[in-house]
């Protein structure tokens, strides 16, 4: 680790544009947002629905359920299912989808980095 | 001093020792700057997801959250899901990358590919100014829980205490550096949640783990009936209030994934990996504990008497938790309550302090290394000089936060913690976002959004009810805004600002970055994707 980090901006390491061109890397990139943007769309319209609702639709939220339990406090609560939830299932598909794909752009990387001969560090 | 009083300092100062103890050990393994602003990276997932949680729960969570349900009833709750389901940003969109492609700030992934000394300087104001309205929340809570264990209601204690923190918060930051906090935050967070688990269990046993009892009773007690257990109370029925509740929601949810003392600790982690599995730790715990809060809040407005419900709301619904503990443990004069009110309240102090040195390190990092080594010295400080200063920074920024927080005491403090959610979402969160997923993005749009969305969010509440304009209180006679009832410089109806500021911070960033003849680095876009993405070229842990 060289202290560069200052000047990081004004240098540039060509092994990322090879790793970028990389089908690998373009794979990587396609699986990480087709599940991080259709989740994000969906978990935040699932808590605007919450919100909305709360405010806009008073007496069905007031409805009981069981007891004093009402929609609303069952509403609340499963905003704590769907996020334990999406938390578990991007951590299932990272595991299965990304990393492995990341290990292997990042070994590539290393390798490049090592077969220059020229100079020490990067 | 009675015997309750001196188990209470006993306690509470036992806590301050412990940290005192875990800050001078990890200073003794603490060397050069990865160390004192990473903790060396070393950190595991489990570890950092115990930081994190102790890090983010802090007393809005404990004293803030519990006192809004013990007063506003449901209309509270919203704190408990906003600040949970802001995870998921953090998680899907930021802690990888952030892990990935920073080094010690939130200015670094940025400055990746914009002009430096700009980008810096705007980041580590944004961080400087988030920072500090937090702090504020914390410090305004460590005076009301010292007022109330030493039953004295004086002003003066309440300052001192302020001191007290501030001081002891300055300590931890210089000497303990990112080891000491982190290991202060996981024990804090092992404290707090085995001290609220107590409390939650014996309020419940007291209606034979039946919610429905709980719940019932809470809405008699609160003298509210069912509206009490539905949403509208304080949020509702006139439009103005309802538009709050939808500025305040959208706040919560993105605030989280731009406070730059939670994106810091991503960066203690030894990988991307780990860091992810961090947050997945965090989630668990921070969820587990927002479900305590639904309890200790309704458990309050459930079980505490005519007087004790009535200081409550008079600290702002702050000291639910505590004189809930006192009421849980056979109320007020019984050894059992004096042994829990003192538990919770040590457990309450732990939170503050773990929590105001994360934030007094994040802000103090940031001064030293964007301002002081990037913008002043051009980077060519060494690592001591940049330790040093940022020793300095801790100083200074602990001094503003005791100062400021003197004045705030009245508020509410997750209500205060809230406000610095609305910055950290108008300020920070649009930049970091368009950063790693915009290609065009440039300086001047990264410019552009930090600050617009700072000044918009920070200006909206200087002419918010919350400073002026909200008169007296009709039944206490006191006044509720922070600025005297002779002046009244209010004309934005809302007390949250992000509605408006968060979309102005969004806007301003792409238009900034259209208009802007800057050509955007393209090459260093590359470089910034494929690091974030793989972690290839990430910075690597310290090997001691």
């Amino acid at each position: 680790m060289t202290p560069d980090s200052h000047g990081q901006a004004a240098r540039h390491d060509p092994v990322y544009d090879e790793l970028s061109a990389r089908p690998e890397f373009a794979e990587l990139r396609h699986r990480y947002r087709r599940f991080v943007i259709p989740a994000t769309a969906a978990f935040l319209a699932w808590y605007a629905l919450y919100v909305l609702m709360s405010i806009f639709a008073h007496d069905f939220m007031s409805t009981q359920v069981v007891g004093n339990i009402n929609v609303a406090l069952v509403f609340g609560l499963l905003q704590f299912v769907t996020t334990f939830a999406l938390a578990a299932v991007y951590s299932r598909y990272s595991n299965a989808n990304l990393d492995p794909l990341a290990r292997q752009l990042t070994e590539d990387y290393h390798r490049t980095l090592d077969a220059r001969t020229d100079k020490g560090g990067h | 001093m009675d015997t309750n009083q001196l188990l209470t300092t006993g306690l509470f100062l036992s806590v301050v020792a412990l940290t005192i103890g875990i800050t001078i050990w990890a200073s003794r393994n603490s060397s050069g700057a990865a160390d004192h602003y990473a903790g060396g990276r070393n950190f595991s997932g489990f570890q950092n997801g115990l930081a994190i949680g102790g890090d983010y729960m802090s007393a809005a969570s404990f004293l803030g959250i519990s006192g809004a349900i013990a007063l506003s009833g449901y209309d509270g709750f919203l704190y408990s899901i906003g600040f949970l389901v802001a995870w998921l940003v953090a998680l899907l969109l930021v802690a990888e990358v952030l892990r990935n492609s920073g080094r010690y700030t939130m200015a670094d992934q940025l400055a990746y590919r914009m002009r430096q000394k700009p980008v810096r300087m705007a980041a580590a104001t944004s961080t400087v100014v988030v920072s500090i309205f937090y702090l504020l929340a914390q410090m305004v809570g460590a005076g009301a829980l010292v007022a109330l264990l030493l039953g004295v209601q004086s002003e003066a204690l309440k300052n001192i205490t302020i001191f007290f923190v501030g001081a002891l918060m300055i300590f931890y930051v210089t000497v303990g550096g990112m080891k000491g906090t982190t290991w202060v935050q996981i024990v804090k967070a092992v404290l707090l949640m085995a001290g609220s688990a107590l409390i939650v269990v014996i309020v419940l046993a007291k209606f034979n783990f039946n919610i429905s009892d709980l719940l019932g009773t809470a809405a008699t007690n609160s003298g509210k009936g069912q509206a009490f257990l539905e949403p509208g109370l304080k949020y509702g029925p006139e439009l103005h209030k309802k538009i709050d509740f939808i500025s305040l929601a959208l706040a919560l949810v993105l605030g989280t994934a731009g406070l730059p003392h939670i994106l810091i600790r991503f960066y203690t982690t030894p990988t991307s990996r780990d860091a992810r599995k961090s947050v997945l730790w965090a989630i668990g715990l921070i969820g587990a504990f927002y479900l305590f809060t639904l309890v200790l809040g309704f458990g309050a407005a459930a079980l505490l008497d005519k007087d004790a419900y009535a200081k409550v709301a008079a600290s702002g619904g702050n000291l639910a938790s505590p004189l809930l503990a006192e009421a849980a443990g056979g109320g007020p004069g019984s050894t059992g309550g004096a042994v829990l009110l003192a538990l919770i309240a040590a457990v309450a102090f732990a939170t503050i302090l773990a929590v105001v040195a994360g934030l007094t390190l994040t802000s103090s990092v940031s001064v030293a290394h964007d301002i002081y080594n990037s913008v002043l010295k051009d980077g060519t400080a060494s690592e001591e000089q940049e330790i040093r200063v940022s020793r300095i920074a801790a100083g200074v920024i602990g001094l503003i936060a005791i100062v400021l927080a003197i004045p705030a005491q009245k508020l509410n403090i997750a209500f205060l913690v809230a406000l610095a959610f609305a910055v950290a979402a108008s300020a920070n969160l649009p930049a970091i976002i368009y950063n790693m997923f915009w290609r065009g993005f440039n300086t001047r749009g990264a410019l552009w959004s930090i600050y617009g969305g700072l000044i918009s969010s920070v200006g909206l509440v200087i002419f918010s009810p919350v400073v002026s304009g909200k008169g007296l209180d009709p039944i206490s006679g006191k006044n509720l805004s922070l600025l005297p009832t002779s002046i009244d410089i209010s004309w934005f109806p809302l007390e949250n600002p992000g509605i408006v500021s968060i979309p102005i911070g969004f806007l301003l960033g792409y238009l900034g970055s259209i208009t802007s003849k800057e050509q955007s680095a393209l090459d260093r876009y590359t470089e910034l994707e494929v690091r974030a993405l793989t972690g290839a070229g990430a910075e690597q842990a310290v090997q001691h």
